[in-house]
């Protein structure tokens, strides 16, 4: 009697397909806007992998390039015999230079400026070029003895070729305007810009005096059949003995795409995060779009449709939407992509060639339809175990499957988030943090929202009037929106505001005190016959002189008896290989300044015999790194002479402040007549008064370097403006993507009040009570999802500034004076727009509308 | 003739709370193929739930449900949607149509679920049938209840059932309109030679089945024939 005996209908994929695309072309519109949050996260996503990929090959291709040879060897002293032998023996270097810091002073103005000269001869660079204003200068400079100035400096000055620029005690026309040359980035041109003068013209400059800091570099080229990694290999030990080093220009492009590789995993976080807040989109706007469909659902299953067909209806749909927003993202991303070059070009030391990668195409399509999907699973499993007995009555739904079929999904996303956080990150630890943060930020908002809703439910306001009532209902009514909102908005804020603190943190750190204690000009490399003409140049201008620190360069000859010439060929040695070879700049005083804290042992001020060994005190990085505790004798080779010490005391030194800092501290009575120079500085009231002292200097002492504080701190925070608005172009894409979950979340509450609101009307509602009703429950969502946003990150932000910056962090206001009534604006805005045609049409024709 | 409904001893309850609630309380019955029969009475009395019971749409928690050969406890929910796609068709009181299908698809699903070729064209002639060739490409919100409940007509028939159970197919209709789709249910009916079980409070409807049904409180009050002998 029964015609069927087999257990499947005949419809196939294809009649699931006709079946997802008839259903979805109808209502997809509703999922419109959260696929634009995925399109939005996917952007993020394709865009910074894409351009990681080309900041990859780019520094690979681009690497002889940026070092302007195959590769160098460098020091920080004219090379020794050895060194020249070996220099020689690799067929002579094809260019040379010699860098350092020093006082520029310019003709027109009579302005002064720390910079770095770089004194070129031969072929350098041997590949890339000297980017120069004209072009021709690139070569001409050489023979007609002038310098090449950094364009910003240039500009900055009002320079005009054939200006004249003063270094040391020779003057140079100036005739090309410095664009871009290997080896230098922006942001360190921003605190010493370079200005290359022909290397014959250094010595005769006189600023190559004891103390001066200043670095070498040989450059050689070879053919493409030379082993670079071995000729490392052979030589670099050699050289390091005798404190030169090699560098190839590989080993420089690992090192400049290890740096990037950096910023690229924390963009991408960023990035991620917003996918992520799109995923949350999906999951709430899947869940109103199933729970609509449940009754299909069921008329579905009762008309012959298994539990398999209907759930692969939906996730047909559901895919597919994913590999729309998929591609579009990915097309948004890849395009996207273009600009970052401009919004890094002051981070990157070379001009970066945008070109198509397929690894980042797919990944955005893998992810699209992934993440949707994923994120979706959980709703969509409703349909799974619907009845189809709900066709003639609503019945409740047996969820005890379900939860666990959910709690299975939950598990799935963020195993799923854990292994791309690592696959992002390379470092599990750090990727599990990130995914506890994630769930725990999740976690305290919807904890929060569902507070929220049973505190509102448990201490209702009986007695508020009807629109305060209805309002406050619609937070914990049945299909209510509480948690998706507070979720969207509590994170977007979160997000905003810790950028916001983080900023503040930073900057706070660099912040000069302008009291009159306080040094603001720091003169560097006073040589000891100067010192006295110089002190005397501060005080006449009546200003104080804060501090006058001697410094003596020193190098490790031994620790704990045991040389430190063996230790460097030593392979075992444990001891951190820069206190052999690093020289020492340390100092002596009678007592610790506020930067430092006595850690262990006992501070001695000073000595008044000649009995040996000296005790010193060491900063604690040293103490570590050195390998040495209280009581373990040290050697210091002090330009040689011989100086046994034993290491008295270790201190903790707050690097980060500004003030000059030592590693290590002779106690007074010991180094006075070792060959030293000094550190001296003031405070200027103002920057003519700092203009006016820089100009005497300059023009007398032409070796000071002069660092003005105010004019570095300018500096520090235009760099961090740069690359905060650089996070700021990543954060966006969350705050958009938040944005747009918002719109759709309220969309979404817009469907599931529409009846309630039509009903109200019918029986007699006016439009303005309903507006009412609509903006103030906007109002709350937005003050609450906005408020914890920002009382989150400021928790956040204190742990950041006690762990990462360990610095006090005091909040300033503005988030909860901009960010709280500014994202509710935003809020109430959405919600009162999407709510407009519900307000402003006649009852049956919204009902007619929406419900189809 | 054959039995195409076999119903034994069958037992419904319902769990409100901490209340257990019987819905039906030992109900037997046979309803042959080509009978047209009536499910009446008041308001809780089981009707609907026995309709879904008989259709597959719910398991009994005691007694067993013969339908179409097939006995339904000993089939699993895909099993008996496959058995609803091939034998059964449905009537609802409030039409439950798929609202994001046009009216010719919503008649096409069943046919297009058995994999029927000429779907389309089988469920035009349908829709034809019940006076809708013009409406095919609406959708459910732009057309009246009639409509609506014509259209659901067309796609009860269109899987070519052995078997149609209609729950208050006039229930929410005006009385004229009530008429119209009743008299077209009983042509089609007629037509196909399907076997009809109606659940209705209407008694005239009722009447005009051979067999009625009574219900009181999940009890049978009485099983009648309306053919006089």
């Amino acid at each position: 009697m029964s015609k069927t005996s087999k257990n499947t209908t005949k419809a196939g994929f294809s009649w699931l397909l006709k079946m997802a695309w008839r259903d979805g072309k109808a209502s997809g519109r509703r999922l419109m806007l959260f696929m634009a949050s995925i399109i939005l996260g996917i952007a993020a996503v394709v865009s910074i992998q894409s351009f990681s990929e080309n900041l990859k090959q780019n520094i690979t291709l681009q690497s002889k390039a940026l070092m302007g040879a195959d590769y160098l060897i460098d020091s920080d002293q004219l090379p020794n015999e050895r060194v020249q032998g070996i220099i020689d023996s690799l067929g002579g270097a094809e260019g040379m230079e010699v860098k350092f810091v020093s006082m520029a002073a310019f003709s027109k103005g009579k302005a002064t400026k720390l910079v770095q000269v770089r004194g070129i001869e031969g072929d350098f660079p041997i590949y890339g070029k000297l980017e120069t204003e004209p072009a021709s200068a690139a070569k001409e400079y050489h023979n007609a003895e002038g310098a090449l100035v950094d364009a910003t400096v240039m500009l900055q000055f009002d320079l005009q070729l054939g200006d004249s620029v003063k270094i040391g005690e020779l003057t140079f026309p100036i005739i090309g305007s410095l664009k871009s040359a290997p080896g230098s980035t922006a942001i360190s041109a921003s605190i010493a810009p370079p200005i290359i003068i022909p290397y014959r013209f250094i010595e005769n400059t006189g600023l190559l005096q004891k103390g001066s800091r200043v670095g070498y570099n040989y450059y050689f080229r070879v053919d493409a059949t030379t082993d670079l990694e071995k000729i490392y290999k052979e030589i670099d030990p050699v050289l390091d003995v005798e404190n030169a080093d090699m560098d190839t220009h590989t080993q420089t492009s690992q090192r400049l795409g290890r740096r990037y590789e950096n910023v690229g995993k924390f963009m991408n976080l960023v990035a991620f995060i917003a996918l992520l807040l799109g995923c949350v989109g999906i999951a709430s706007s899947v869940h109103i779009y199933i729970k609509e469909k449940l009754r299909a659902v069921a008329v579905l299953k009762c008309i012959g449709a298994t539990r398999k067909q209907t759930f692969s209806i939906y996730l047909i749909q559901i895919a597919g939407m994913g590999l729309l927003g998929g591609l579009l993202g990915t097309f948004a991303g890849v395009s996207l992509q273009q600009l970052f070059p401009f919004i890094l070009q002051d981070f990157l030391p070379f001009e970066v060639q945008i070109t198509l990668s397929a690894q980042p195409i797919l990944l955005g399509l893998l992810l699209g339809v992934f993440m949707s999907v994923l994120f979706a699973l959980s709703p969509l499993l409703g349909t799974w175990y619907v009845s189809p007995l709900q066709v003639l009555r609503i019945q409740e739904v047996d969820n005890t499957k379900s939860r666990k079929a959910s709690i299975l999904v939950l598990i799935v996303i963020l195993l799923f988030i854990f292994l791309f956080s690592l696959w992002l990150l390379e470092n599990w630890k750090i990727a599990l943090a990130f995914v506890m943060g994630i769930l725990v930020t999740f976690s305290i908002l919807s904890g929060i929202a569902t507070l929220f809703m049973k505190g509102i439910k448990k201490y209702f306001p009986t007695s508020w009037g009807f629109i305060a009532r209805q309002s406050l209902l619609n937070l914990f009514r049945p299909n209510n929106q509480t948690m998706v909102l507070i979720l969207a908005i509590g994170v977007g804020t979160f997000l905003i505001s810790t950028l916001y603190f983080t900023k503040d943190i930073l900057l706070a750190k660099t912040a000069l005190d302008n009291s009159e204690q306080k040094a603001n000009i720091i003169l560097l490399d006073v040589q000891t016959h100067q010192k006295d003409a110089v002190l005397n140049s501060i005080t006449l201008k009546g200003l104080p002189v804060i501090d006058n620190i001697p410094i003596v360069t020193m190098r490790v000859h031994s620790i704990k008896g045991r040389p430190v010439n063996d230790m460097r060929l030593d392979t075992l040695t444990t001891i951190n290989k820069w206190i052999l070879y690093h020289e020492f700049r340390a100092t002596y005083r009678g007592a610790l300044i506020a930067t430092e804290t006595l850690t262990e042992g006992n501070w001695v001020p000073e000595v008044t015999t000649n009995e040996k060994p000296y005790p010193i005190s060491l900063s604690d990085n040293v103490a570590r790194d050195a390998q040495v505790v209280i009581g373990d004798s040290m050697v210091f080779n002090v330009q040689g002479v011989l100086m046994e010490t034993v290491v008295g005391s270790i201190r903790e030194v707050d690097w980060s402040r500004m003030q000059m800092n030592f590693s290590i501290i002779f106690p007074k009575g010991v180094l006075e007549n070792a060959p030293q120079f000094n550190v001296l500085s003031t405070n200027v009231p103002n920057e003519r008064a700092s203009a006016e002292l820089q100009q005497e200097l300059v023009r007398k002492f032409p070796n000071v370097s002069i660092i003005d504080l105010r004019q570095v701190i300018t500096i520090i925070e235009s760099i961090l403006d740069k690359i905060s608005w650089a996070i700021n172009f990543m954060a966006f894409f969350s705050i958009l993507t938040g944005i747009i979950v918002l719109i759709g979340s309220v969309r979404n509450s817009k469907y599931q009040r529409i009846k309630e609101s039509v009903l109200l009307r019918t029986i007699g509602a006016r439009s303005r009570q309903i507006l009412k009703i609509t903006a103030l429950e906007y109002l709350y969502l937005g003050v609450l999802g906005s408020g914890i946003g920002i009382l989150l990150s400021l928790f956040g932000s204190q742990l950041l500034a006690v762990f990462v910056f360990k610095t006090p962090f005091v909040p300033t206001m503005e988030p909860f004076l901009i960010l709280l009534p500014g994202i509710t604006l935003l809020v109430l805005v959405i919600g009162l727009v999407n709510s407009r045609s519900v307000i402003s049409s006649p009852p049956l024709q919204v009902l007619r509308k929406e419900v189809r | 003739m054959a039995k195409i409904l076999n119903v034994r001893n069958l037992k419904k309850t319902y769990t409100s709370g901490s209340k257990a609630l019987t819905v039906l309380d030992d109900i037997s019955f046979d309803i042959e193929e080509g009978d047209t029969f009536a499910i009446v009475g008041p308001s809780g009395s089981g009707k609907t739930t026995l309709l879904g019971l008989c259709a597959g749409l719910d398991q009994p928690d005691f007694g067993t449900i013969e339908l179409c050969g097939s006995e339904l406890s000993a089939m699993d929910e895909d099993e008996r949607a496959l058995l609803r796609n091939n034998n059964v068709g449905f009537i609802f009181q409030d039409f439950q149509l798929l609202s994001t299908l046009t009216a010719l698809e919503n008649v096409s699903v069943p046919l297009e679920l058995q994999g029927a070729k000429n779907a389309g064209a089988k469920a035009k002639e349908l829709l034809g049938k019940v006076g809708l060739a013009d409406r095919m490409h609406h959708y459910p919100s732009q057309l009246s209840g009639g409509e609506q409940q014509r259209v659901a007509l067309a796609r009860a028939f269109s899987n070519g059932p052995s078997i149609l159970f209609a729950d208050e197919p006039t229930g929410n209709l005006d009385e004229e309109t009530g008429q119209k789709v009743v008299q077209l249910l009983f042509d089609l009916n007629q037509e196909a030679g399907t076997t009809l079980v109606i659940v209705t409070h209407d008694l005239d409807l009722a009447k005009r089945n051979q067999h009625i049904l009574r219900l009181k409180g999940g009890k049978i009050m009485a099983n009648e024939s309306t053919i006089p002998l």
